[in-house]
């Protein structure tokens, strides 16, 4: 890998989670039974049309504010002509030569300083429905290859992000997809979630010898649906390329597909045609012009956005700390949460999300004196309070009146009997074998049930095995 | 004893409203006489049991989609395709209580000018049956000039009412662009589609734009008419500045009779009070064609991708795979002007060709409205013959598309600038009727109709076919 | 490229192919010929220099027409798969996409 830098591009699609779909006003929900959310426009029966979302065009517009984009003055929606059976008109409507949003730049924080990631366009346009693969047994009539087509998702609005391709490491280009989800989210905009496929993601991956200018031929990786396959995916292609170009061969122009289970790289089966979608303006539709009001409401809709709260953490946490809150978007409650800040980020980054108590409903007031009593109470009185942190009318009260055990003329006929119990144990330790020490803690907690407090234990148990 | 030959749709209102027959009479009247006719004129493709409604009864193209009554746009692709939904013209004759007699003939997809290219067969001209209606509204005109509908509603394109209006001796309005929704309308070329009347009079025509016009939620290209539609009275043409677009009124191919009539008729108005003087649309004629030949069918390429045998209408039986049955079903489903202008279409759109074609094409689009523009800053409306030939024999151009496309040579260019066009009989030559357009700014239908009105009434026009008198 | 330059018939067969259309084979050739002929015919737009003229996609200028978020209700499955060539199992059945 040394002496190569690799070059990545991504294509985002953002299901937006508008009331109704984005050219019908038919629901726009999930997990409906098939075709039940379905009328005639979006199952394009003879002389319907499409009429767009206002909504969705407001979210397009505060999605690209939030990107750093220009909105268009004027922005046209084009019809891409393809037939497919999930595709009813046998052409998308979606934005061509005239995107909504254009010429963006979204920062990505990293510990080195930020980065910043172009943004070519945000553009809306619809999804595609849903089709099931059935039957297919090779030799048996009865099942013969099928696929049954359900519309229900078909016309939903989508907003597509394509960047520049300045992504240069796997990793990056899953802190940005990252970075993107959780201003997404906080737009309120979208659920975006990628094993939902409410966030989609398609890299375009080339590589360079480090220095070299120009870009080399790209891939294009299809439909990564989690950010650990985004990196995987592109990580892998990487790979994949200069081994390509380190063997004397050349990487091709095509589509692939990233297996997560094997790792490996597959081409999909290229179209005996090449894509000829012939665009032309959508004549159903008239232009877009937002106007200046409904911009403004937009921007002024946007809060403080993850990275410029990245920045902002940092001066109180280190950039890990940071970016892990506001990534995950716990940094809500963090804020929220009184106390130490160090102290009162780790637990709600690790012990408190170990719980899977929902960080919205945690009563911040209530989880400061938590903890702040962190060290003075029961460890297993702390992870319980911890799990009841998000229930309704939870209150610390009752978990601070159990105070931990600290008195050493309790703790150290505890410490003899573990000691004594464990001599080989103890030969090791005092051989070098310093870790065990956590072993021994954990044996005076569970003989304690927990009550012990783990800071004198530890203070004692070293004192003990020292001498 | 009910003449659905002679009997207007205004006067079969005032019957209605005097209560001296009632609307179930007046639909009765008319499947009696589509009982009689109708096997000869083939006027329609399916012609109800039974509606409801107590208005004067009305026949719908077979493009406009009717909930639970058969639509197929004349094609085998939607043989059997009984719509679920309404459109918004349909609606609104429902909630004007006009009763649907049935579904009319018409070119498959609306791509023709004399409806014998209908999956179903030729539609006769009620005048002389061995000749054509013109089209592609031909079975609405025929309905209506044949006593088998009072009133009916067609669609334009690239002169689809005005032209068949003018083989058929009757009124026909292509409405400003916009102002008729295109909801449920089967799709051929989105930006120039626009469902009007086809009518005995001039009022008729105006009373049936109330009923069908206005913004429509449901079509994004829809606008509100300025001025509400009136119907018109004045009997003079006093004030009016009337232009002859020269090259409009010199076609290539203009038969003497068509020439002559129109002549007349331009005279005529000139006598009741109107200023008359020339204009020109030099390359609105010259390109004009072109332009559409372009433009139309690279919508139409789009518009008919929707016909793949998945979710309605006919599927071709293959053992093969996904495109084996799309390229099955749609070679099986379409006839050969649909499938002409699909590949025209798709070519002029594909890569390496639209600017060339497409793109161009748009460009020419602008340099009409801009003529047209011009020409608007003398005059108020602008006249010429709607169809440089009266109605011409079954199969005389059939075998040749570029002739038939000719057939729309003047009524095109104004369509392609969204202007609204009025179509009315001016006369007759070697027996056969001869439409009289009248052209105006965006929004005239007004002036349109007041213009015509006072006209019809200086022609007197006999609207009955004579053979049928 | 230059309008009206005379169609091949692989350019037949192209566009018959994005269109999905299935042209039998003897009927290629007379295709062409429309084709060709109307190409020409329509190729005329070309002889115009239109280099500083802005397009028309649409005849009405009209802008900024959309609706509100605002469900309505849906059709019922029946009714969707009503005219449904091969409905099943609550959907609309195809054969398998290409091998
Ligand atoms: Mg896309
Ligand atoms: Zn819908």
């Amino acid at each position: 890998m040394t002496g190569w830098e690799p070059v990545v591009g991504l294509e985002i699609h953002i299901q937006l989670k508008t009331q109704t779909k984005m050219f019908c006003r038919c629901e726009n929900v999930w997990g409906e039974g098939p075709n039940t959310r379905t009328c005639p426009v979006c199952l394009a029966h003879p002389g319907t049309l499409p009429v767009p979302n206002g909504r969705a065009i407001e979210w397009a517009v505060k999605l690209g504010l939030a990107l750093g984009c220009e909105v268009a003055e004027r922005s046209v929606f084009h019809r891409k002509n393809y037939f497919y059976p999930d595709l009813p008109k046998g052409y998308q409507i979606s934005q061509y030569d005239e995107p909504l949003c254009t010429a963006g730049r979204f920062a990505v924080p990293g510990s080195g300083g930020d980065h910043e990631i172009g943004i070519v366009r945000a553009h809306l346009e619809e999804d595609a429905a849903k089709t099931v693969h059935v039957g297919g047994k090779a030799g048996r009539i009865s099942g013969a290859a099928h696929s049954l087509v359900d519309f229900n998702r078909g016309g939903t609005p989508l907003v597509e992000i394509v960047t520049e391709p300045d992504l240069h490491s796997p990793e990056e280009a899953r802190r940005f997809l990252q970075l993107l989800r959780q201003t997404v989210v906080e737009l309120g905009i979208s659920d975006a979630e990628m094993e939902k496929g409410s966030l989609r993601c398609d890299a375009n991956v080339s590589v360079r010898r480090e220095g070299e200018e120009g870009l080399r031929t790209k891939t294009e990786l299809k439909n990564m649906n989690s950010f650990k396959f985004v990196g995987d995916g592109i990580a892998a292609e990487v790979a994949r390329q200069i081994e390509v170009y380190e063997s004397g061969g050349e990487v091709g122009q095509e589509t692939l597909h990233f297996d997560p289970a094997s790792g490996r790289i597959s081409s999909l089966r290229s179209k005996e045609e090449a894509h000829d979608y012939r665009y032309f303006p959508e004549p159903d539709l008239v232009p877009v012009e937002p106007p200046a009001a409904l911009v403004e409401r937009m921007r002024a809709e946007i809060g403080e956005l993850p990275a410029a709260r990245i920045r902002r953490l940092e001066g109180e946490l280190d950039f890990d700390l940071s970016y892990g809150l506001v990534a995950s978007g716990r940094d809500e409650l963090y804020e929220r949460v009184p106390g130490e800040r160090r102290a009162v980020a780790n637990v709600v980054m690790n012990q408190l999300a170990a719980t899977g108590a929902h960080p919205g409903r945690v009563n911040a007031e209530e989880l400061g004196k938590l903890i702040e009593a962190r060290d003075r109470i029961p460890r297993a009185t702390f992870d319980e309070a911890l799990t009841a942190a998000g229930e309704p009318g939870f209150t610390a009260e009752r978990y601070l009146a159990e105070e931990a055990v600290t008195d050493a003329s309790e703790l150290d006929p505890v410490i003899e009997r573990v000691l004594a119990a464990n001599g080989s144990q103890v030969a090791a330790y005092r051989s070098g074998k310093e870790g065990l020490l956590g072993f021994f803690v954990g044996q005076v907690m569970r003989e304690t049930q927990g009550k012990a407090n783990p800071k004198v234990v530890n203070e004692r148990l070293r004192e003990r095995l020292g001498a | 004893m009910i003449d659905t030959l002679r009997l207007t749709a205004e006067d079969a209102a005032g019957l209605l409203k005097r209560k001296e027959v009632s609307s179930e009479e007046l639909t009765r009247a008319y499947r009696a006489s589509i009982a009689e006719r109708d096997p000869e004129l083939h006027a329609y493709l399916h012609v109800t049991e039974s509606a409801d409604g107590d208005g004067v009864p009305i026949a719908l193209k077979d493009v406009i989609t009717t909930k639970g009554v058969p639509t197929t746009a004349a094609s085998r692709i939607l043989e059997g395709y009984v719509p679920v939904f309404d459109s918004t013209v349909a609606a609104c004759c429902k909630d004007a209580g006009l009763p649907l007699l049935g579904k009319t003939n018409l070119d498959e997809f609306a791509m023709g000018s004399s409806t014998e290219n209908s999956g179903f067969g030729p539609t006769r001209n009620p005048w002389d049956p061995e000749r054509v209606p013109g089209g592609s509204s031909g079975g609405s005109a025929a309905a209506v000039a044949g006593g088998l509908a009072p009133w009916a509603l067609g669609s334009d394109t690239g002169g689809s009412i005005k032209q068949p209006a003018s083989l058929c001796g009757l009124v026909g309005l292509r409405p400003t662009y916009g102002t008729v929704s295109r909801y449920g309308i089967v799709a051929f070329a989105s930006s120039l589609d626009q469902v009007g009347p086809l009518t005995k009079t001039v009022r008729d025509s105006a009373l049936l734009m109330q009923v069908i016009s206005g913004a429509d939620p449901r079509d994004s290209t829809t606008v509100e008419l300025p001025q509400p539609i009136e119907l018109p009275e004045a009997e003079d043409l006093r004030g009016l500045r009337i232009g002859i677009p020269r090259e409009l009124n010199e076609a290539e191919g203009m038969e003497p009779g068509v020439k002559q009539s129109v002549d007349a008729a331009i005279r005529l108005a000139e006598e009741l009070g109107a200023e008359v003087g020339e204009t020109r649309l030099p390359r609105s004629v010259e390109f004009g064609l072109a332009c559409y030949y372009l433009i139309a069918p690279a919508e139409a390429s789009a518009n008919l991708a929707r016909y793949d045998g998945v979710r309605f209408g006919h599927r071709a039986q293959v053992d093969g795979d996904l495109t084996e049955l799309y390229e099955r079903t749609r070679w099986e489903g379409f006839g050969d002007e649909p499938k002409r202008r699909i590949m025209l279409g798709t070519y002029a759109l594909s890569a390496g060709y639209y600017e060339a074609y497409y793109g161009q094409a748009q460009k020419v689009r602008t340099v009409i409205k801009d003529e047209f523009a011009a020409a608007f800053r003398d005059f108020d409306l602008l006249v010429s013959p709607t169809s440089p030939t009266v109605a011409f024999r079954l199969g005389e151009k059939a075998e040749n598309p570029l002739a038939m496309y000719l057939s729309d040579v003047l009524t095109i260019p104004p369509n392609m600038a969204g202007l609204p066009g009025l179509s009315i009989p001016c006369g007759l030559s070697e027996g056969l009727p001869v439409g009289l357009q009248l052209i105006g700014p965006q929004f005239s239908e007004n002036a349109l109709f007041r213009a015509g009105h006072a006209l019809e009434r200086a022609f007197a026009f006999d609207y009955v076919p004579e053979r049928l008198r | 490229m230059e309008a009206g330059v005379a169609i091949t018939r692989e350019d037949v067969l192209h566009v018959a192919r994005l269109a999905r259309l299935e042209i039998p084979a003897d009927q290629v050739e007379e295709v062409q010929g429309q084709l060709s002929a109307i190409l020409e015919a329509v190729g005329k737009v070309s002889e115009l220099d239109l280099s500083d003229v802005e397009p028309t996609s649409h005849p009405l200028d009209v802008v900024n027409a959309w609706a509100e978020d605002e469900p309505r209700p849906s059709l019922s499955r029946e009714e969707a798969l009503a005219n449904a060539p091969d409905p099943s199992e609550g959907a609309f059945r195809v054969p398998a996409v290409g091998s």
